[in-house]
């Protein structure tokens, strides 16, 4: 089974790459560009056959390793 | 003083840390790899030091936080041991949930290899009471995240209990919140700051600012 972990800066904390990504564009001329945020998308391949269990695998992993709580909010999804 | 270095691979500020400990302690420190479970019984101060670690790999610090030796370091800290983490060593620390908040990209997206000036806002703990409170002192940063953050509670009560040891003086390098450099945990005896003091230990290389922060580690030694 595979898991879908997404990783993105949690509201209100500083992405500067989203930054400079959302003023790139702007000046490649794209108009009306509005917040751009960046984040990391990581595939995990675990041996769990059951959905709900591999999902709470996921979600562990995230907690103490994919993702930093403080900053980051994260989804985990089954593909 | 009995001091230990942890080593992790890319970290490369190790030796400059071993130099600035010897001069002032009169003692070699005692370099760890990462992978060691133990600290050397009777180990006062353990040092993570600048560097790469792990590439910065995930997040900076993220892989080092998971090592081996980071449960010896983490209950050395909590029988009250000295821990200090600079740069990266900062960065494990705050991964590792030693001292709050996370360090963050540079606001302005550059590395930064420069002076910096701190303002030493705690001179009273084991690592700063040869410094004056208040007084302001040079020392060099190399890093690409160092951008202090936390949430708005955790700010109040580090500013409340004060906890930061050391403010960014003048210009605010790299977006910290508060001008924040360096942080203390609530016993004073884990410091995490960005800038390096280990490498303004010599007046033929960058000047002497740094020293006290090693003289003060040398003397809560000498007088326990």
């Amino acid at each position: 089974m595979k898991l879908r972990v997404t990783v993105f800066p949690k509201a209100g904390v500083l992405d500067p790459q989203g930054k400079a990504i959302e003023r790139a564009l702007g000046g490649l001329g794209f108009a009306g560009v509005g917040e751009v945020r960046t984040g990391k998308v990581m595939i995990v391949e675990v041996a769990e056959t059951d959905a709900a269990r591999a999902k709470a695998q996921g979600e562990e992993m995230a907690r103490k390793l994919l993702a930093n709580t403080v900053i980051e909010s994260f989804t985990v999804e089954i593909l | 003083m009995k001091a230990s270095i942890v080593v992790f691979p890319g970290t490369n500020r190790e030796r400059d840390m071993a130099i600035a400990l010897e001069r002032t302690t009169g003692r070699k420190p005692t370099m760890l790899w990462h992978r060691d479970a133990e600290l050397p019984a009777g180990t006062d101060l353990v040092v993570l030091p600048g560097g790469f670690s792990y590439g910065d790999y995930l997040r900076c610090g993220a892989m080092a936080a998971q090592s081996p030796i980071m449960a010896a370091v983490r209950a050395h800290a909590e029988r009250g041991g000295l821990v200090l983490g600079v740069c990266n060593g900062f960065q494990m620390l705050t991964e590792a949930g030693l001292l709050p908040g996370a360090l963050l990209q540079n606001a302005s997206l550059r590395f930064l290899a420069m002076n910096c000036t701190m303002r030493v806002e705690r001179a009273d703990t084991a690592f700063t009471h040869h410094f004056q409170r208040g007084q302001t002192f040079q020392a060099t940063m190399a890093h690409g995240d160092g951008n202090y953050f936390c949430d708005a509670e955790t700010l109040k009560r580090l500013e409340g209990e004060n906890l930061v040891a050391l403010r960014y003086e003048g210009e605010n390098p790299n977006g910290s919140l508060n001008a924040i450099a360096g942080i203390l945990s609530p016993n004073l005896r884990v410091l995490g700051l960005m800038p390096h003091p280990e490498n303004c230990v010599d007046p033929l290389v960058g000047g002497t600012d740094g020293l006290p922060m090693f003289t003060s580690l040398a003397e809560s030694f000498a007088a326990a």
